[in-house]
């Protein structure tokens, strides 16, 4: 089954083409690499699919439902996580509340003027389970002003799946991180279990070879190359316009 | 035994009456004490007269905190909503209406104010927000200062009568201010409530980083115009009791410069606290009520003050009171530890 696909998306700011006819179709359990080089349209192509940006044209179907028109917030009840590229946390809070307003997220509480938001215990286990899944349940109330780099690339991690995504979208989860961090993460992102699927932007392509079964290649909007680890890398139109061979 | 994964999640910004422990709750009941005893430990009528307006006002703050601290929306144009509620209230009692029906509808026509505030003005944010809050706010002001077949224009509404809930009458300063403490404090309790929950952890997600928000899949819109109507509530109260306080309500009660004090409160006392609006509350009118008896030029003192506050307290009274006691007593633990450290390795008498 097809949990992702994306079909003749074209986006323009002004007179500049930033997507252009892009087609993806990601198989449900798969692991997609999006590489580029900067300004090739790779985070476009993410805030196009979770509805950030309306697409001039074309289509974004998840697990066959056509998603085009839903609103961003609704594709999160959909099944749909993302991570950004700049960490965008919750500063004034700690580590567990920025995962608790995850969970929060697709609960029907979240409209609750009248509870405790600190005596769900529900909420707070699961927010615990997340954290422990990233390796940082032992600091959950660290306030995040008091965390590192890397500790806040996990929380971001940690948020996305507390929220049990069918489709985890993860704009480089290695950048700006230490080689320990990157394997770190690495082993993180190797845990997650095949029923969710996962489409991955990253540079580092050490890193995140082993983790993906097939990676596409953009440039400037537009789909160059597609296919596995070893057909993309072999590409000529790869080594011109990426590994600069 | 409680389990680390039950352990409570607590916001720094909003714990400071909200938060456990029996100090705290030992100080909120000597606080509610205090307030309690104020008309009997002032004799003077002029002085409970001030506290009314100080809790009043604080009910006005606490609304307008809402908007302001919790939700990051910056208003102008509160007053608007203030005389709304205060000018129905006059008006109905003013034709004949009894106290129930003039209240209930002041509290209906401040809620649809608000609504309406909410449908236009959270179209934006930022600064084309407080330019159309500010908008609104002087639309209204305009409509009691010009449409004089029903506000009376310049010269207002006068209210003869103050309500008699349960028999009591409110008509003695210190009755009057006993019912304004009792709204006050369902005014303070239904806020400490709010940013407890769910909801109230919503929407200061929504303040910080709303874009992510909406990513986890709340509805940012939605949440901001719920939070505008819990404002608007408090505002539409904090007018009520304005316009039995004064037994009058004219447009200077809701002219951009009562908007303007508002924001002064809110900001002064520390947004985003629950205490903050009330400390900030009790500033402006002691300054503006008592200080200008002694002093002619009150408003300059006022705005010095006001400075002091941005320059040496940048987060609020409350807030900056808390963070500076909490460096003097670290402190002060530092010196108690490096002197009994120096104390402990000093060399011993020999016997």
């Amino acid at each position: 089954m097809t949990a992702l696909a994306v079909n003749d998306l074209c986006k323009s700011f002004g007179g500049l083409r930033v997507t252009t006819n892009v087609n993806l179709g990601v198989a449900a359990g798969e692991r997609r690499l999006i590489i580029g080089p900067n300004g090739a349209g790779k985070t476009t192509l993410f805030n196009l699919i979770t509805g950030e940006i309306t697409p001039d044209s074309g289509s974004v179907a998840l697990f066959g439902r056509d998603i085009t028109r839903t609103p961003s917030r609704k594709r999160s009840h959909l099944g749909m996580a993302r991570t950004y590229q700049i960490i965008t946390l919750f500063t004034q809070d700690t580590i567990e509340r920025n995962v608790t307003l995850a969970l929060l997220g697709l609960s029907p509480l979240r409209w609750n003027p009248l509870l405790a938001l600190d005596r769900q215990r529900h909420l707070l286990e699961q927010a615990r389970a997340a954290l422990k899944r990233v390796g940082l349940d032992h600091i959950a109330a660290r306030p995040l002003a008091q965390t590192s780099y890397g500790e806040r690339r996990r929380v971001e991690i940690a948020m996305a799946l507390a929220q049990n995504p069918k489709l985890l979208l993860l704009d480089e989860p290695f950048a700006g991180l230490s080689i320990d961090e990157r394997q770190d993460v690495r082993k993180l992102l190797a845990t997650i279990p095949r029923d969710v699927t996962i489409v991955m932007i990253e540079h580092d392509m050490d890193t995140a070879l082993d983790l993906v079964d097939r990676i596409t290649l953009l440039h400037f909007g537009e789909v160059i190359v597609e296919g596995t680890r070893a057909e993309v890398v072999a590409d000529p139109r790869t080594r011109e316009v990426y590994l600069g061979e | 035994m409680n389990s680390p994964a039950a352990s409570p999640v607590t916001n720094p910004a909003t714990s400071e009456l909200t938060g456990g422990g029996a100090v705290r709750r030992v100080a909120i009941a000597v606080a509610v004490l205090a307030l309690v005893a104020v008309p009997y430990a002032i004799e003077q009528v002029y002085y409970v007269n001030i506290a009314s307006q100080i809790l009043l006002y604080a009910v006005f703050a606490l609304g307008l905190n809402v908007l302001v601290g919790y939700a990051g929306l910056v208003s102008l144009g509160h007053a608007g909503l203030f005389g709304v509620a205060a000018y129905v209230v006059a008006y109905l009692l003013a034709a004949g209406h009894g106290h129930a029906l003039a209240i209930l509808a002041g509290l209906a026509a401040g809620l649809v104010a608000t609504a309406g505030f909410a449908a236009l003005a959270l179209r934006a944010t930022g600064i084309s927000f407080i330019m159309i809050t500010l908008a609104l706010g002087e639309i209204i002001w305009g409509l009691a200062y010009r449409w004089i077949s029903i506000t009376g224009g310049d010269n207002g509404i006068s209210v003869s009568t103050r309500p008699m809930p349960f028999g009591l009458s409110l008509d003695a300063p210190r009755a009057f201010y006993d019912a304004t403490l009792i709204v006050f404090l369902l005014a303070v309790g239904a806020v400490a409530i709010f940013v407890r929950s769910p909801f109230g952890a919503a929407l200061c997600g929504t303040r910080d980083q709303p874009r992510r928000m909406n990513a986890l899949g709340y509805h940012v819109l939605m949440i901001r115009f719920w939070a505008f109507m819990f404002s608007g509530l408090l505002t539409s109260v904090a007018g009520i009791l304005f316009v039995y306080y004064t037994e009058f309500i004219s447009p200077q009660a809701l002219a951009l410069t009562a908007s303007a004090e508002g924001l002064l409160m809110v900001i002064s006392g520390g947004a985003g606290t629950l205490l903050g609006p009330v400390v900030g509350a009790a500033l402006v009118v002691i300054v503006k009520n008592v200080v200008s008896a002694y002093i002619t030029r009150w408003n300059f003192m006022l705005g010095a003050i006001f400075v002091a506050i941005v320059v040496f307290m940048p987060e609020g009274l409350v807030p900056g009171a808390v963070r500076l006691t909490r460096s003097a007593w670290q402190s002060a633990s530092r010196q108690k530890g490096t002197t009994r450290n120096a104390a402990a390795s000093a060399p011993r008498p020999q016997s």
